[in-house]
Order: C-alpha cells, then sequence, then structure tokens
C-alpha cells in the first residue's frame, strides 16, 4: 500500500516540473483502498491476518492507521533516508526484501496503479523478486482455496479467468470492490496503535544496501514539466452558433 | 551487458497481433539510425510462426519465433523466461513493449529478473546526441512529463498505443526468421499460473475508435446515454462515458476514459456534461480534435478543448443531430 498525496489537492511548481510535497498529506492511494478491502474480505471469508506494508517517509503513519482502521491487522512503515530516490526497481527490492524478513505468507494484493508513480510495475517486480507468481489487472477474486487464487484478469482484449498457485500476488482493479468506510470506533482504536517502522538496517540480514534508493535504482529523471499547462485554442460558442462550429469542425476533421 | 539495436515485444494474444507491435517496429528502425544495430522482433505463442514475415513486412530485419501451445501460450511466465533468455542471447540496446494490460504486466517481471530499469507507458523515445535514450512519460495521474534515462542496459519501455504512426507495410521486404524450441520444462509453470479461460470479451474498444462521444454527470438519467449513442453512431463513432457513471452502474468500465480507465487517442472526442478533471483529461487530452458542450463556461475542460460550446446538452445535442442529418441529406 503507498501513501501518495491526493492529486486534487497538491500543488505543482509548474515552472519546475515537480510536486510540492508538502502542499498536500499523504493517503491511501486510492487504488490501495481496493487492494486493501480485497484482503479484509478473503480474510473474513477464509481467515488469516492482514499485514500492511508501506515504503514511505515518516510522515506517511496517518495513512497506515487509516488502514488498521480500515481491517488491516498489522502495519509495518519501511522508513529510511536511504530508501530516497527509489525507482520501481529499488522500491520493489525493498517491498521483496521486507516480505522475506516478514516470513511465510499466502497473498499479497496490491493496487492497479499509484496516483503518482503511476507505472503499475511494483507489483509484478515485488512477485518476481520473490519468485511467485503475479496476475495484473485483476477485476475479480473468484475463489482463494487449497493454495489456489483464482481471479478473472484484464488481458486488454478481453477478460480471462486465470488460477495461481499460492503465494501469489495479484494487482486488483477499482472495479474488484467497493471499498468500506472504516468505523468510528476502528478510527479512535487505530489512533493508539502501534505502527512498526523498519529501517534499512533492520533488513539488513535480507538485503543489499547497495540496491536501495537513489543508488539502486535504474533509471534518472532528467527533466520534468508540468504538463496540464498547455491548452488549446478553446474557442467559446453559445447557442446555434456552437452548432454551426461543431459541424465545421466535424467536416474539416473528415468525420462527415 | 553492453547492447546494440532493438528488440520489439510483438504482443500476440489468441492470434491477434497487438497493431502497437507495427508502431513499436516502426519506432526501433528510426531509434537504430542513431543507435545502430538492427531491429529485431520476438514473438511467443500458438500459431505464432505463421505471422513472422508480417513483421518483417513492418521493418524487423530479424524476428524470434517461440512457437507452443495453446495451454500455455499466454502464461506469463514462460514468456518472461524465453524473453529473459533471449535478451541475455542477443544484448540488445533497448527493450520496447506496448503499454497494453498485457505488457505492463509481463515487462516489469522482465525488467526485475534482469535487474534492469523500465519506463512505464511512455508517449516518446528519442536519442540524444551522446547516444542515450530519453524515455518521456506521463506521471501524477497526467500532471507531470518526465524525461528518463536508464543507467542499467538494457533500457525496457512500455510505449502507450498509437503515439508512434504505424510504418507502411512492404511485403517486398527481406528478413530472417529464427525459429526456436520452447523448452519443454516450460510446462512446469503450468501449475503457478494457468489460464482456464476467456470469461467474456470486451463490451467496445474505445481504444481503437476513430471519433468518441462521452457523457458525463451532466446526464441527467441512464436512457439519456441513448441521445450520445445515437450521435456516436451517426459519426461512425462510439460511447464513453466519465468514471461517475461507471461507479453508478450506467455503463460498463469498457467505456470508461481517464486514468482509471481507458487511454484514447481519437480523430474527434465529443464531450458532453464532462468537466474535465485531471483524472479524465489524463485518458483523452491527447485526442486530436476536442470539442465540449458544457452548460458552465468555467468549466475546466475548456482550457483543453479546440472548441468549448457552452450550453445545455440536451438542446445542443439534439439539434446536432438533425443538422448533421440535414446537412448529409442535401445531395
Ligand atoms: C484515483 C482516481 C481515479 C479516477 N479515474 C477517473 C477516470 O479514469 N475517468 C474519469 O472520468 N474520472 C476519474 N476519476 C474521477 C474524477 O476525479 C472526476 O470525479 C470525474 O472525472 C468527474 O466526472 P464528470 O466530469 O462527468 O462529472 P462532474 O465533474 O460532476 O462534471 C459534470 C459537468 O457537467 C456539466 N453539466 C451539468 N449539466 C449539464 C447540461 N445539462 N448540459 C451540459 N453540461 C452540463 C457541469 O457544468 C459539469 O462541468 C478518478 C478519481 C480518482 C480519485
Ligand atoms: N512505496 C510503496 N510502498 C508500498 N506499496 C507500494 C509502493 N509503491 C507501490 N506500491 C504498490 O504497488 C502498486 C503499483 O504502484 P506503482 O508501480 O507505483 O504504480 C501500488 O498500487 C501499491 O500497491
Amino acid at each position: 500500500m503507498k501513501p501518495a498525496p491526493d492529486v486534487e489537492k497538491v500543488r505543482f511548481d509548474v515552472r519546475r516540473g515537480v510536486v510540492d510535497r508538502s502542499s498536500a498529506e499523504l493517503e491511501i492511494n486510492p487504488f490501495d483502498l481496493h487492494a486493501l478491502e480485497a484482503a479484509v474480505r478473503i480474510k473474513e471469508s477464509v481467515g488469516g491476518i492482514v499485514t500492511v506494508i508501506s515504503m514511505a517517509p515518516s510522515h506517511a503513519e496517518p495513512a497506515l492507521r487509516d488502514a488498521l482502521a480500515r481491517g488491516a491487522d498489522r502495519a509495518i512503515l519501511l522508513s529510511d533516508r536511504r530508501f530516497a530516490g527509489s525507482d520501481t526497481l529499488a522500491t520493489s527490492y525493498t517491498l521483496a526484501s521486507a516480505i522475506k524478513k516478514l516470513g511465510e505468507f499466502d497473498l499479497i494484493i496490491c493496487g492497479e496503479k499509484s496516483v503518482d508513480g503511476d507505472t503499475g510495475q511494483v507489483g509484478p517486480e515485488v512477485a518476481e523478486f520473490l519468485g511467485i507468481p503475479h496476475v495484473s489487472y485483476v477485476t475479480e477474486i473468484k475463489e482463494v482455496s487449497n493454495g489456489f487464487v483464482t481471479v478473472a484478469s484484464d488481458f486488454g482484449v478481453a477478460y480471462y479467468l486465470v488460477r495461481a498457485e499460492l503465494p501469489a500476488l495479484l494487482s486488483v482493479t477499482k472495479e474488484v470492490n467497493v471499498p468500506r468506510k472504516p468505523k468510528f470506533k476502528d478510527l479512535m482504536k487505530a489512533r493508539k496503535a502501534e505502527i512498526e517502522v523498519w529501517s534499512a538496517d533492520d533488513l539488513k540480514d535480507v538485503l543489499d544496501l547497495n540496491r536501495l534508493g537513489l543508488e539502486g535504482s535504474a533509471t534518472r529523471v532528467v527533466k520534468a514539466y508540468y504538463a496540464l499547462e498547455k491548452g488549446r485554442e478553446g474557442i467559446k460558442v453559445k447557442g446555434d452558433e456552437g452548432i454551426r462550429k461543431i459541424i465545421d469542425l466535424l467536416s474539416s476533421s473528415g468525420v462527415i | 551487458m553492453s547492447g546494440e539495436g532493438v528488440l520489439v515485444y510483438a504482443e500476440y494474444i489468441e492470434g491477434m497481433l497487438h497493431p502497437v507491435t507495427y508502431e513499436l517496429i516502426g519506432k526501433g528502425r528510426e531509434l537504430i539510425s542513431k543507435l545502430g544495430g538492427s531491429v529485431k522482433a520476438v514473438i511467443i505463442g500458438s500459431g505464432a510462426s505463421g505471422r513472422a514475415e508480417e513483421l518483417i513486412h513492418y521493418g524487423a530485419d530479424e524476428v524470434y519465433v517461440y512457437e507452443c501451445s495453446e495451454g500455455v501460450a499466454l502464461n506469463t511466465l514462460l514468456h518472461k523466461e524465453l524473453l529473459v533468455s533471449l535478451i541475455h542471447e542477443i544484448k540488445p540496446k533497448l527493450v520496447l513493449y506496448g503499454a497494453t494490460p498485457w505488457g505492463r504486466s509481463l515487462a516489469p517481471r522482465v525488467a526485475a529478473a534482469l535487474r534492469t530499469g523500465l519506463t512505464a507507458d511512455c508517449l516518446d523515445v528519442y536519442v540524444t546526441d551522446d547516444g542515450s535514450i530519453v524515455q518521456v512519460r506521463p506521471a501524477f495521474t497526467g500532471n507531470i512529463i518526465a524525461h528518463i534515462k536508464t543507467v542499467t542496459t538494457p533500457v525496457m519501455t512500455t510505449v502507450r498505443y498509437k503515439v508512434f504512426k504505424p510504418p507502411k507495410k512492404a511485403p517486398s521486404r527481406n528478413g530472417k526468421v529464427i525459429i526456436r524450441e520452447v523448452p519443454a520444462d516450460g510446462d512446469i509453470h503450468h501449475k503457478e499460473i494457468e489460464v482456464l479461460g476467456k470469461v467474456r470479451e470486451k463490451e467496445v474498444n474505445i481504444a481503437d475508435a476513430d471519433v468518441i462521444v462521452a457523457g458525463g454527470k451532466g446526464l441527467k438519467r441512464r436512457e439519456d446515454l441513448k441521445l450520445l449513442e445515437e450521435l456516436a453512431e451517426l459519426l461512425g463513432g462510439v460511447l464513453a462515458v466519465s468514471r461517475p457513471l461507471v461507479d453508478a452502474g450506467w455503463a460498463s468500465k469498457d467505456r470508461q476514459v481517464g486514468f482509471s480507465g481507458n487511454v484514447v487517442k481519437p480523430r474527434v472526442y465529443i464531450a458532453c456534461g464532462i468537466s474535465g478533471s485531471p483524472q479524465h483529461l489524463a485518458g483523452m487530452k491527447d485526442s486530436k480534435v476536442i470539442i465540449a458542450v458544457n452548460i458552465d463556461p468555467s468549466a475546466s475542460i475548456a482550457k483543453y478543448s479546440d472548441l468549448f460550446v457552452v450550453g445545455d446538452l440536451y438542446e445542443v445535442v439534439p439539434k446536432l443531430i438533425e443538422e448533421i442529418k440535414r446537412v448529409r441529406g442535401k445531395p
């Protein structure tokens, strides 16, 4: 689960093409709410415990409390300056190492993508580092039993039924469920709950410290700019003139 | 691993070659003029050998074909393994995949296995004067455009469909087809991951549409989508929607445009009763011509439209339909 800024609230430094990270608090990446809900539902039907793992700066703690209020049993925040600047390769390596340290598990559920990173790569990369199968773009979890999970997945042209042997990793889309709202009493309880914070040193015996953060990353941003400023001509018209203009444009673009 | 040339992963699912493949081959040809090497393609699946020549006609110099049984044809783990060993063998400088659901599921696995960088959903790839590859992609729900360099080899990229022009097919082009055996132990993945069958086809494939008429929360009732559908049909296009209509159950996700839906790039996009949220814009702002109909002159979609008609869609759309019919009716 990735703590991410709310893209509606966050401010962009239009000139430098960077995000003003102080302008919005971190909340659970909206896609990951569906992942968490899926995990909680599986727990409710077949038992087990739900652990949430996030790699983020320490001010992401409230997002992890939110996850506890929404039904997670345990929350771990991977937070260390040495994790800063990670691309998807370093992020997934770090997350996979932390999962190894946690020990046995049956299922890892991720969101389809994050609203800031926006790659959808972290899930499959974690699965590769752990050597387990994965299914992306899961729109429905049909069954979890007898060591297998069966899901429907969007392959692009059509939806397919896929069965993966556990342990496995799923990346889920928003179609998979409607996340419920946390109850007030659970929110209150989560306020007092402990968030475990792990540093790079805590992972020393399961990872190579040279593969973390910027140093462990394979990609570098060389330039960035604000994309939404380049508007179009935007001729504004009203009434019947509008109809005429649409007709003109449709015929000049060869549609009619 | 140093590297040379470009490898294109041909997305081939159940007898269908994704058209992004041709675009990638075309881009590959353009890039090798600066990168050196050749354009190679790899195609995996049941019946794959039948498509190899076609890839050559579109510009590949060499095509690696992995023919396999239908049972494992859609096994991501098998595709990953074949790609990893091929990349070790031929050492490309750049590997291109389509930024389709399939490509975006497979490519990260290959990247992690090779411990190399992968840049998602690119809008462009270019080579600088010093010979390094730069990948251009949107981030932050389309708010930011970033230029990214990869410091490992090979450079791997998933590229959005319809951003590069498909090259012209040249049936006289020659190239080499290299048929490879799928190792027999390809079957061990059968247990780890197994595709049991198709659940259903997509209702429509709006990413391919030439004309899209999209409706948003400006619509008052589900039935009113018929009005927009009529306009779409008249223009040979398809109906699409903004996310709230999908959430309300008025339309299927297959018709949703935007960050959590489909990215589209039609010749004409007509947005009716859509405000233009960043999440919606992320899916359609690269359309060739954008027309918006909105009752609110200050709606933010105005800035992203070529033509912004201020008005009630319930008045504008019926009139427009009538007018199109009239214009068409003229001898
Ligand atoms: C993680 C995340 C992902 C998202 N992904 C997507 C996505 O993929 N696609 C998407 O669309 N949204 C997405 N959203 C939702 C997005 O933030 C907006 O809520 C949504 O796009 C708004 O849809 P809308 O423009 O139809 O509705 P509104 O913003 O409510 O706009 C309705 C518009 O209709 C106009 N109107 C009203 N009546 C009329 C009339 N009679 N005639 C003409 N105009 C009229 C109004 O002036 C208004 O501008 C996402 C949100 C999140 C948080
Ligand atoms: N820093 C992180 N900590 C925990 N989970 C993450 C992190 N980054 C990505 N993920 C997970 O991977 C998914 C895809 O993210 P991304 O590759 O950034 O688009 C997200 O929906 C999360 O489930």
